[in-house]
């Protein structure tokens, strides 16, 4: 490459220069924005790489153990960034190592672009080294992709990716270079992002009709109930979601993915739904008149049985897309659009109401609630520890301004039920898919993405040791990020359903585990075993206070099971305190 | 019988789209996903330059199908998605049919026989003639039935194409699509006829 970088880092050179197609990619990166990427070398993307070494200045690449680490790192920095998530891969294997990661970016809405690099465009369809058909294996998995096969192409694909991750309803992005494009030369004239692509319709235009008649079913309702998504987050329309729902009283309930849109300890905000939410909540949903749904996808967790689902309710669903709406829960008013655009039109019709008496019911429940199970688990008895009574504590210590990341499985419904959050973009989880393994590499990225803040991932024993050779990136980035291992000695998710649905049968639950503090020195990453009560404070300030990386594996009760819980094919009032 | 199964009856879908390698295959797992069998698929340009127009006829409840177009909306490269129980469209299917000319000469009166199937014969050779009829499926149907006992050689059919009856074609339809699913309309599109100049690949 004989161009000095100068002339071309910038969006539009007067003149074409000629470049190869890694080049421009690179170019284009730069002009979107991009800081950092996550990703593994290999020959069908050598020469993206080859040309990546010229721009370290510029770019940061961090080299993971794993694709699927890459992609997990990438969907952990869009979350808490706010920014699309870059990620490169090599063909075949390289490429599909990404696909768990996509389909979890596709189901939770997260903006990532993937550039994977692909065989010679001659050797396509010939089963060459490598070739793997990343465009159809992918195809289910992402929101758009595209097999760029002639460097001239590039500019504008690349354009289109970032475009169509981040806009409307976001989502996964793949892009596969055959290694010919990525070699060769071409006019380069500049990139110039992209806001327009005739066939893509990013946000319904909002109908102010249907506004109105949402705002009229609100202002007779008696008991409204708001419940709210990761819409909200993802519309970046907190301020506008705080307004509504402070200037209408409406008591107010999360999906895990919203958590954070507004504080935990909002006075409205009544808790979380679904399968391992709160009791209020989930009751209450089928008592409400008026059920306002924003930015939420009524999944089947959140739902329940859906025959009996809010049946007595007249249902406003707010969302960008038209799909979700009536997919799942037959509205009475929809209200299409950008909730960044809806919300203020709706707080504005709305009339300024407390809803005291309505909003009591809640507590009432939720004090129910903590007499049957939060106060237990917070303040065990019992001599071995509770997940629970670690995210109080690690609460009391981070005050709610820490982003925490979890995988899945018991201690992620514990995390996302008692970890406090002050701000949005707080909480990391595998909603959609539930991905074991998600937390270590999403962990790093969630920390390059929000570098200012406290990341602390906390996983199980059993989703650790998917992802855990991660470990590897945390030593060579230096990335700053606080692990706690909640160790329960089993899958315990799976034990819990096991024990109340499959007569104890503990059919290959029982997972051992190796020393995960003697482990995590091996790279360089000091750490902790605690199994006593009284070592948790000062355990939890160790982890927070040491500087980088720590990891904290504390001791847990064998066999806790997560309450309350909707059972499988119940409805979300017959959820069980026991 | 279930409830569902009563509901169920043919639905055409229509859907226009960005000629776009790939796009087939991200149309036909929408189906395939949900264990929807799709009966007849048909692909070919438009009226409009650039956009190309698929007929989908599958059978489904109107919910199951409606859910479906939105999926199908909600591609990328798809410019509008549309569906029309079989009242609502004059739908055709072409057939050919292979027969040897030997014995359709000697046995057949060739006139009457394409008289009363509405058919004209395309290829007449020494060995064999083909004949082409285009209608409903029991119409082409029954040509088969005709054609059988003369020695069918080889019969063809092609997937539906389908047109809305409404004199107002897809205009109207699309208003009134807009008005349960509002979003930018394709005819108010700015970019629509602008080929080349839009962002396109
Ligand atoms: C990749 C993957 N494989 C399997 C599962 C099924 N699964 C859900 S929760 C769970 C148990 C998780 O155990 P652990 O990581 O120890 O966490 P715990 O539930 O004990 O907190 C399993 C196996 C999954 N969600 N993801």
């Amino acid at each position: 490459m004989e161009v000095a970088q100068e002339t071309l880092t910038t969006p539009a050179p007067k003149t074409a220069v000629e470049v190869s197609g890694s080049v421009a990619l690179l170019e284009a990166l730069i002009v979107e924005g991009v800081d950092t990427i996550f990703g593994y070398p290999g020959g069908a993307i050598m020469p993206i790489y080859d040309a990546l070494f010229d721009y370290n200045d510029k770019l940061n690449h961090i080299l993971v153990r794993h694709e699927q680490g890459g992609i997990h790192a990438g969907q952990g920095y869009a979350r808490t960034s706010g920014k699309v998530g870059v990620v490169f891969a090599t063909s075949g294997p390289g490429a599909t190592n990404l696909v768990t990661g996509l389909a979890d970016a596709q189901i939770d809405s997260t903006p990532v672009v993937c550039i994977t690099g692909q065989v010679f465009a001659h050797l396509l369809g010939t089963d060459a080294f490598q070739e793997t058909d990343v465009i159809n294996i992918t195809t289910p998995v992402t929101k758009w992709n595209y097999q760029v096969t002639d460097a001239n192409e590039i500019p504008e694909v690349i354009a289109k990716a970032f475009y169509i991750a981040k806009s409307g309803r976001p989502g996964p992005v793949l892009i596969d270079i055959t290694k010919n494009a990525q070699i060769q030369k071409f006019n380069f004239e500049g990139y110039t992002p992209c806001n327009h692509i005739r066939s893509y319709r990013p946000k319904p235009i909002v109908r102010p009709q249907y506004v109105e008649e949402a705002a009229a079913l609100i202002n007779q309702a008696k008991k409204p109930f708001i419940i709210w998504g990761q819409g909200v987050i993802l519309g970046s329309a907190e301020q506008e979601f705080k307004a509504f729902v402070e200037k209408s009283g409406i008591p107010a309930a999360w999906t895990v993915l919203g958590a954070g849109a507004i504080p935990t300890d909002h006075p409205q905000n009544v808790g979380m739904l679904g399968m391992h939410g709160n009791y209020g909540p989930n009751v209450l949903t089928n008592e409400c008149d008026v059920l306002i749904a924003i930015g939420m996808r009524f999944d089947d967790r959140v739902t329940g049985r859906l025959d009996k689902y809010a049946k007595q309710a007249k249902v406003v669903h707010l969302d960008i897309d038209p799909a979700e709406i009536d997919k799942n829960v037959k509205s009475t008013v929809p209200v299409w659009g950008d909730c960044k655009e809806t919300l203020p039109m709706l707080t504005k019709l709305v009339e300024e109401k407390q809803h005291t008496d309505w909003l009591n019911t809640f507590n009432e429940y939720t004090r129910k609630e903590v007499e049957a199970v939060i106060h237990d688990e917070l303040n065990p008895t019992t001599p071995e520890m509770t997940m629970g009574e670690v995210i109080k504590q690690l609460n009391e210590i981070t005050k709610g301004e820490a982003i925490i990341v979890t995988d899945v499985g018991q201690h992620q419904m514990v995390a996302c039920r008692y970890a406090k959050f002050n701000n949005t973009r707080s909480n990391v989880t595998s909603g959609g898919l539930g991905t074991m393994g998600f937390a270590l590499p999403a962990a790093i990225g969630a920390k390059f993405g929000a570098k200012d803040r406290t990341v602390v991932a906390i996983i199980g024993d059993g989703g650790f040791q998917m992802t855990l050779q991660e470990l590897g990136t945390i030593m060579q980035s230096g990335i700053d990020v606080k692990i706690i291992i909640l160790n329960n000695r089993f899958l315990g998710m799976v034990r819990q359903w096991q024990e109340l649905f499959n007569e104890r049968r503990y059919s290959f639950v029982d997972i051992q585990s190796p020393d995960f503090v003697t482990l995590a020195s091996a790279y360089n990453i000091p750490g902790k075993r605690i199994d006593d009560r009284t070592d948790l404070p000062n355990a939890i300030n160790e982890l927070l206070s040491t500087k980088g990386s720590y990891l904290l594996e504390v001791m847990v009760t064998k066999e806790n099971n997560v309450f309350p819980m909707v059972p499988q094919g119940c409805s979300v009032a017959e959820i069980r305190l026991k | 019988m279930s409830n569902q199964d009563i509901e169920k009856q043919e639905f055409n879908i229509t859907v226009y789209t960005e000629n776009q390698i790939g796009l087939l295959s991200r149309i036909a797992i929408i189906f395939s996903r949900r264990k929807i069998n799709i009966e007849s698929l048909n692909t070919s340009p438009s009226e409009i330059d650039k956009i190309h127009r698929f007929n989908i006829v599958i059978t489904e409840s109107e919910e199951v199908v409606r859910k479906l177009v939105r999926q199908i909306e909600k591609q990328v490269e798809v410019l509008k998605a549309y569906y029309h129980t079989n009242e609502d469209v004059i739908w055709q299917e072409l057939a050919l049919y292979k027969v040897s000319t030997d014995v359709i000469a000697e046995k057949v009166s060739v006139e009457r026989l394409l008289r009363e199937n509405g058919a004209r014969a395309v290829v007449i050779r020494k060995d064999y003639t083909v004949f082409e009829t285009t209608g409903h499926r029991e119409e082409t149907d029954n040509l088969i039935n005709i054609l059988q006992p003369y020695g069918l050689i080889e019969f063809v059919r092609s997937a539906r194409v389908a047109i809305i009856k409404d004199s107002d074609g897809f205009n109207r339809k699309l208003r009134e699509f807009e008005r349960l699913e509002p979003g930018e309309d394709v005819i108010e599109n700015e970019y629509l006829n602008q080929g080349e100049k839009v962002f396109t690949m």
